[in-house]
């Protein structure tokens, strides 16, 4: 074939893949917002489900929107307390050593496991250690997934740490845990917030893993022993109901928990040039 | 001051614990799932419970062929449709695209990445089902239904056909990004010598990029298949859940991750029933394991290599 | 020599396969200024770092041999690091403001080692600033970000810091080599202050500014020491000819 030609046609291919990658997305969530919106209105995000709600009665997604936000948060706390040491221990610590290679490529593996893994490995726990469906429950299986998402980032950001500033540290009689506490965190600190919003989007969205490990729940969460509601599980089981207005409730819930993961990716940009004042670059 | 260098070290001490503790617990899933999954495994030889078609829980009868078969089936077309798409589009991002293309594009498909898996079922559920049953199916039905593959019986438009392309685009983005980073990290001066001798851009592209950056581009494949492989929520909104071995790609099928989010934590009291599906389970994490501990030391090596 | 402050008998630094300091063995005098020069890649930079033992931190390093701060071997297993760094301060090559205000920079080192008095925080903030000569021109901004100074406001700030843990020597890696002139010309200054109590050791590759600051002179070669003296000798009657072509600016 002649080059030129050759050039031209793929050329052409690709830009026709990217932009069916991008109009796929667009499309996504163009039906998101479309179908949703009409369906949405302030009940639905004030209130709790009433009796009926199921069947078309009062009532909204309260439930699910707090319930979801104490799961992600709780486990991003929780997925932070463990991120943050074994990020600084591989970076500041351990360095090159046999030991950090198996350490991050056995969390690298663990990014890839599916969440439904995590949930039946979390419910198996639960009925070894008697405890059901619940908060706790959930916290715990989003806390395995958003693991290796956070604790990736976190190294990542701090492996961006020059070295010299860590050098200026030392060389003033600091300790390694002094300098990785007092000078690599501050100087993370956007990096940190940044993991933590990803974190917690991924963690937000995911349905498969607090499918048996949180259950659900119509009212509030109350108690890190009590089931809660999700908004993942929200649309998934509202869909399967058999009523149009219920199922117009699912296509709102799923633009509630778009938009939340949209806001929290916008803001995962945003702070990249925000709480910078003492950074030094 | 000894306090604070021993509070040094028992920081290190704790931290490499964590750390420890936290790269073991791949290994504790492992085992944990397998612990509860011997009872199937030794009531049941390994052969039935992979080739057996009949999936009879009341009768004790566990053939995983059709769940197996059903994820198979969604992740090849899955596959299929978004290897080509997701690395023309890595290369266009990494060897054409404009700056500003790029700091558009990117961004954009992180948002992807970023979007849950519901959402997406849901868009499958509203959109992809509806297009399939009322035009594509009828469509090749007519057109193509004498090919086996393209036969279209099942009219719901919840098939494989469906789960494929919600899960396309679910694997987008991983394949895009890996791929994008393994193509960057070849050498400028391979492009340059390459161009230097009259090559056309995509000829660069073609003999240099590409096979420099095979190993690379063939672990973001892996990483998007392992993905598509362990996804649940989204494929079990879209492909119908009929324990049946599909034939053509309008058949609904029924994936071992639906089978298990469907069914698992109900029905315990039937016997080996929850023994089956954390097996299920297992094997699904089996793979996945294989598949990304192969990716990620590929990637490593290519990566560490280049830069 | 009459006062040895570091004595160094002959160490051995290892990069992995590379040899980078081979058996030194030399005095450091007290209270003065020494240079060490030689061509870049000779090992300088090595030298410096390894008498606060920051040469540790690169992966793969081995060290053998002994440096002496008046008299304690700083490599003795019962030593406490942090201790050797804090007697021995560090300017580095570019300024590494750490990533806090101008006030929690020079006070982050008094701090660690146990200081929390107000008044007391304040006044060693203040009187450190000054023996860097910045006080002037940041003390109305001390909360200020660090980050916000200019480059040669930061070296003096690292200085500051650095002057702030009390240290008996203060160790230089080309604190000049990022600024401009007259930023470079301040410092220069304050190091000649600050030798009526500090030993300092600074490591150059300008030989003019050895000839201005240095009493006495190290030269290093591949990381070998090729010759070391008080400056005068050095620079008028060098014994060595790699020395003499050095100075001539052969290399």
């Amino acid at each position: 074939m002649d080059k030129r030609k050759e050039e031209l046609i793929f050329q052409g291919l690709m830009i026709a893949s990217a932009l069916i990658v991008i109009g796929s997305l667009v499309f996504v969530l163009a039906v998101v917002v479309l179908k949703g919106l009409p369906a949405l209105n302030l009940a639905m995000l004030t209130q709790t489900p009433k009796g009926g709600y199921y069947l078309g009665g009062e009532g909204g997604i309260l439930n699910a929107i707090t319930g979801s936000l104490c799961l992600a948060g709780g486990a991003t706390v929780l997925a932070l307390l463990l991120s943050l040491p074994i990020a600084l221990f591989l970076q500041v610590y351990s360095g090159k050593s046999r030991f950090s290679e198996f350490a991050r490529l056995s969390l690298d593996v663990l990014w890839g496991v599916p969440s439904i893994v995590y949930g039946a490995f979390g419910f198996t726990i639960m009925v070894f250690l008697r405890v059901r469906a619940s908060l706790l429950g959930g916290v715990m299986a989003l806390t395995l997934l958003e693991l290796p998402i956070m604790s990736r980032a976190l190294e990542e950001v701090i492996s961006m740490v020059p070295l010299e500033l860590k050098e200026s540290a030392y060389a003033l009689g600091a300790t390694r845990l002094e300098t990785a506490m007092r000078v690599v965190v501050r100087q993370c600190l956007p990096g940190i917030l940044t993991a933590i919003l990803l974190a917690f989007g991924r963690g937000i969205g995911d349905a498969a893993s607090v499918l048996f490990t949180a259950g659900y729940t119509d009212s509030l969460p109350s108690s890190l022993f009590r089931p809660v509601a999700s908004l993942p599980l929200a649309v998934f089981f509202q869909l399967a109901t058999p009523f149009p207005e219920v199922q117009q409730r699912a296509y709102a819930s799923a633009l509630v928990l778009t938009i939340i993961v949209l806001l929290i990716s916008l803001g995962c940009r945003l702070i990249g040039g925000r709480f910078t004042a003492h950074v030094i670059r | 001051m000894l306090t604070r260098s021993l509070k040094d070290r028992l920081a290190s001490r704790l931290m490499f614990l964590v750390t420890f503790s936290s790269s073991l617990i791949v290994f504790l899933i492992a085992l944990a799932l397998y612990a509860r999954a011997r009872p199937i495994l030794t009531a049941k030889p390994l052969g039935e419970l992979i080739f057996s078609s009949s999936w009879h829980p009341l009768k004790g009868e566990f053939g995983f062929y059709p769940f197996i078969l059903g994820t198979l089936w969604v992740t090849a077309l899955a596959m299929i449709i978004s290897i080509p798409l997701s690395l023309l589009t890595a290369i266009y991002l990494a060897e054409y695209a404009s700056a500003r293309v790029r700091g558009v594009v990117k961004p954009l498909i992180d948002l992807l990445a970023g979007i849950p898996s519901v959402v997406y079922g849901l868009w499958g559920v509203l959109a992809v089902v509806p297009l399939i049953r009322d035009y594509v199916a009828p469509l090749m039905g007519r057109s193509l239904g004498f090919i086996p593959l393209f036969s279209a019986e099942n009219l719901t438009g919840y098939s494989v056909l469906a789960g494929s392309i919600v899960l396309a685009l679910m694997v987008f983005p991983i394949i895009i990004s890996v791929a994008e980073e393994v193509f960057r990290s070849v050498p400028d001066g391979l492009r340059e010598a390459s161009l230097a001798l009259g090559a056309t851009r995509w000829q660069m592209v073609k003999h240099v990029v590409i096979r420099k950056a095979l190993p690379g581009v063939v672990a973001a494949i892996v990483l998007g298949f392992s993905r598509a492989f362990g996804e649940t929520m989204a494929v079990l909104m879209v492909v119908g859940n009929v324990a049946m071995i599909p034939s053509s790609i309008f058949d609904p099928a029924y994936p071992l991750t639906a089978l298990i989010a469907n069914n698992y934590g109900e029905m315990m009291s039937i016997p080996l029933y929850d023994s089956a599906l954390l097996g299920a389970g297992l094997f699904l994490l089996l793979m996945v394991l294989c598949f990304n501990i192969m990716a990620r030391i590929i990637l490593r090596r290519v990566l560490r290599e280049e830069w | 020599m009459a006062n040895p402050h570091i004595s160094v008998h002959n160490l051995n630094v290892f990069y992995r396969d590379h040899h980078a300091l081979k058996d030194l063995t030399v005095e450091l005098p007290e209270r003065q200024i020494t240079a060490i020069i030689g061509p870049s890649g000779c090992g300088k930079t090595t030298f410096l770092k390894s008498l606060n033992r920051l040469v540790e931190l690169v992966e793969g390093t081995k060290i053998s041999g002994k440096v002496l701060v008046r008299g304690l071997d700083i490599y003795h297993s019962d030593v406490d690091v942090t201790e050797i760094r804090k007697r021995i301060g560090l300017l580095s090559q570019r300024p590494h403001p750490l990533p806090m205000s101008i006030y929690d920079n020079v006070a982050f080192g008094p701090r660690l080692h146990g200081l929390k008095g107000r008044q007391e925080l304040d006044r060693t903030v203040e009187d450190h600033l000054r023996a860097a000569g910045l006080w002037d021109e940041v003390k109305d901004r001390l909360h200020a970000p660090a980050s916000r100074l200019s480059a040669g406001q930061q070296q003096r700030l690292c200085l500051a810091r650095g002057l702030a843990v009390e240290p008996e020597v203060l160790l230089g890696d080309e604190p000049t080599s990022a600024l401009d002139p007259m930023s470079a010309q301040h410092i220069e200054r304050r190091l000649l202050d600050l030798k009526e109590n500090y030993t300092i050791v600074i490591v150059t590759h300008i030989l003019r500014q050895a000839r201005r600051l240095a009493d006495y002179v190290i030269f290093l070669y591949l990381g070998e020491l090729v010759e070391h003296g008080p400056a005068a000798d050095f620079f008028n009657h060098p014994q060595e000819a790699r020395t003499r072509a050095y100075i001539r600016g052969e290399f």
